[in-house]
């Protein structure tokens, strides 16, 4: 009696909600043999039309990567400019403080679609009305400093677009205090939870060696072992003025990098916290006129303000020839922007790390020898957004 | 001798078959089912359309996961040449009476990307009832999209003629 | 540190390293295409660089060579960055795959072979991973139009 393997296709639309991925699996009756993932369903051609832009004009273009986080990217994105400008230490530390307590709270925004989709899929409803229900606040205190709820297009080379509203101070403060007691209510509903251990324990493990040689960053790589953040280990925006810890856990399966996540959301609530108190008024754009838009009372009254902001509206400001690669910590992983510039006002060519990219080439590896429905699992605990993936 | 104008066939206009007209429009319009067809941002929307703040489920929209059982497909997010064939064999696979909400401005037109692998609007290939605009539209800005599409559905005429058969359901001009 | 590793680099290599450079603190430095495996191999045994972040190819059209594959690495307990950059002409663009030096360069590799179309040799899988798998041409090329070559490109101002 001969046994072959069943070839089933799984997407490239289906109900787990992370987006175009089709996944080709090669079962032995439930058990996979091997799986191939296939992308691409959304290459917008980013890049490309990143090559066809000023450098301020990209930067909506960066919000749509990484939908989930879009402050995430756009920080990324600024902060290579600002590299290839030569302008870092000219941040105003308003600005720097800001960017922190904004980076954090996409963090925790990121975090909790990742949390209510993961979940979800494994079959626990509740978590994801609740994460929703928190994300909510979150987008509310984006709407108020952007003006958008997800693509917020906040942050500006040399700064900020505008300063904090009155009254969000308080916002953040308050939100940030009860997402602890959130953040325990989520624990209690899953961590003791027998059905979540059976889901989740030694399913999907990758060892730290193999992770580093994949590629692997962010929380998958924490969850196996390997003690590496950038914001600790590479400090910008003067992330080495705030205390924080990083989790790290040994055993390398989907538990532990929810654990990870869970405690990385809890230190991002002590940054915010931190954030806060250190805040002190001042500039929100550095004093750069051939970069940063100057201020409106300068643009209608002097001539030199007239021209700066005639200039670089419509023609952008021109970097000298060079090229940087710099890598944040983004929510999913080492977000990576590599500039390269000729001289002109755009960008001659952007090209973009995704987090998640490499860490779905690991997938392969980590589903071999499964049950079909960790494949679920695994897929939700590297935290994928197609968006990203494809650009 | 002018040309003739065909008469659309229907079961008439009468008191009894309007009624039943509206009762079989009301209880499509009441509940939609959608199709879950997030493709990128604006599908982060439509989740948060559907959870607790902005619930969808009062309205009687339920996400279904398969075609065979949904209404309507609302398209959310980008569409790209890679992605259009799949598009196309979901959108057959749904049972009349069927309509698409293309929302975003991806959807409409193609959005920001007016690059290579972009398609630039789904109405290029799948006819659009409704079009949301924004990017991504506000949770408030599906909603409102979605009672469109009950009025327009309200609106319809001889459904019930084409539920048993004779006819097909007539718009307004 | 990286004055360091460029040193090690050139006695060990001579002639194979072509050039370093330094620009706002990041150090750069251009290979050979030859020996890129051997290379690559001796950065991450003997100098510790054992994750590579990216690994891209950019277009620079009007100059020959025209491409340049470029890899950035990172070293994982030093906490330092180097970028690697290797020199392909338009008649045979080809390198060598380094995907059995750090495994995450398969996909890497594979959406430069699609967007650029720089081949890679000895690539255990080599096939389009972005664009649908029976497109003609190469997207990121500087010769290639933004909105493809079957419609009419954009005519108004955008800045």
């Amino acid at each position: 009696m001969a046994t072959e393997t069943m070839t089933i296709n799984m997407g490239p639309q289906h109900p787990s909600t992370h987006g175009v991925l089709q996944l080709i699996l090669e079962l032995d009756g439930e058990i996979v043999v091997k799986a191939t993932p296939h992308i691409g369903f959304l290459h917008r051609g980013t890049e490309k039309l990143s090559e066809y832009r000023t450098y301020h004009q990209v930067i909506p273009l960066t919000d749509r990567l990484d939908y989930l986080a879009p402050m995430s990217n756009n920080l990324g994105y600024v902060l290579a400019v600002e590299k290839l400008l030569g302008i870092t230490d000219l941040i105003p530390a308003r600005a720097n403080n800001i960017r922190v307590i904004m980076a954090e709270l996409t963090r925790l925004k990121s975090h909790l679609v990742w949390l209510a989709t993961h979940a979800l899929d494994i079959g626990a409803m509740t978590v994801f009305l609740y994460a929703f229900r928190e994300r909510e606040e979150i987008v509310d205190i984006y709407e108020k400093v952007s003006g958008a709820r997800m693509t917020s297009n906040y942050f500006r080379v040399g700064g900020l677009s505008d300063d904090l509203p009155d009254g969000l101070e308080a916002i953040i403060r308050k939100f940030a205090e009860d997402m602890t007691g959130h953040l325990e209510t989520y624990e209690g509903l899953l961590t003791g939870n027998k059905i979540w251990q059976k889901r989740t324990m030694d399913v999907g493990y990758i060892s730290g060696q193999d992770a580093i040689d994949i590629g692997l960053s962010g929380a998958a790589l924490r969850g196996s072992g390997v003690d590496w953040d950038l914001r600790r280990d590479a400090p910008y925006c003067n992330y080495d003025e705030y205390d924080f810890e990083v989790p790290v856990r040994t055993e390398g399966d989907t538990f532990a990098r929810y654990k990870v996540r869970l405690d990385e959301m809890r230190q991002s609530i002590r940054i915010i916290l931190q954030g806060l108190d250190k805040l002190k008024p001042g500039p929100i754009l550095a004093d750069c006129p051939q970069v940063c838009l100057p201020a409106k009372k300068d643009v209608v009254n002097t001539i030199e303000g007239l021209i700066h902001h005639f200039k670089i509206v419509t023609e952008g400001f021109k970097p000298e020839a060079g090229e940087v690669y710099v890598g944040i910590e983004a929510p999913k992983g080492e977000l990576g922007y590599y500039l390269v510039s000729d001289g002109s006002a755009k960008p001659y060519r952007m090209k973009v790390r995704p987090p998640s990219f490499v860490n779905l080439q690991a997938l392969p590896q980590m589903v071999e020898g499964v049950l079909l429905a960790d494949v679920i699992a695994t897929i939700g605990t590297l935290d994928i957004v197609l968006g990203e993936i494809d650009r | 001798m002018g040309i003739e104008q065909e008469q659309p066939k229907t079961l008439g206009n009468g008191f009894v078959t309007t009624s039943l007209d509206k009762l079989v429009n009301w209880s499509r319009a009441k509940s939609l089912w959608p199709m879950t067809f997030g493709l990128a941002c604006c599908a982060i929307e439509m989740m948060a359309t559907g959870a607790a703040r902005f619930d969808l489920d009062r309205m009687g929209v339920l996400f279904r996961a398969s075609p065979r059982q949904a209404d309507v497909i609302i398209i959310a997010g980008t569409v790209t040449k890679k992605m259009l064939p799949v598009i196309l064999t979901v959108y057959e696979q749904m049972p009349e009476p069927r309509y698409v909400i293309a929302m975003g401005a991806c959807a409409s037109s193609g959005g920001i990307f007016d690059t290579y692998s972009v398609v630039q609007g789904i109405d290029e290939h799948l006819p659009v009832d409704v079009y949301i605009p924004g990017c991504p539209p506000r949770p408030e800005g599906l909603l409102y999209g979605l009672m469109k599409l009950q009025e327009k559905i309200m609106k319809e005429r001889n459904s019930f003629g084409n539920a048993i058969g004779v006819g097909e359901i007539v718009h307004e001009a | 540190m990286s004055k360091q590793v460029v040193e090690k680099l050139k006695s060990n290599f001579g002639t194979l390293v072509l050039s370093d450079a330094e620009y706002r603190g990041e150090t750069t430095v251009t290979v050979e295409r030859s020996e890129i495996v051997k290379i690559c191999t001796f950065l991450r045994d003997d100098c510790g660089y054992n994750f590579l972040s990216d690994l891209c190819g950019v277009d620079y059209l009007g100059r020959t060579p025209r491409f340049e594959v470029v890899y950035n690495m990172y070293n994982l307990t030093d906490k330092t960055r180097l970028r690697v950059k290797v020199l392909v002409d338009e008649q045979s663009p080809c390198v060598d795959t380094v995907s059995g030096v750090w495994s995450t360069a398969n996909w890497h590799e594979r959406e430069c072979w699609d967007l650029m179309g720089i081949s890679f040799n000895n690539h255990p899988d080599l096939r389009r991973i972005l664009m649908p798998a029976d497109w003609v041409g190469f997207p990121l090329r500087k010769d290639y139009p933004l909105q493809g070559p079957d419609r009419e490109p954009y005519q108004g101002r955008l800045s």
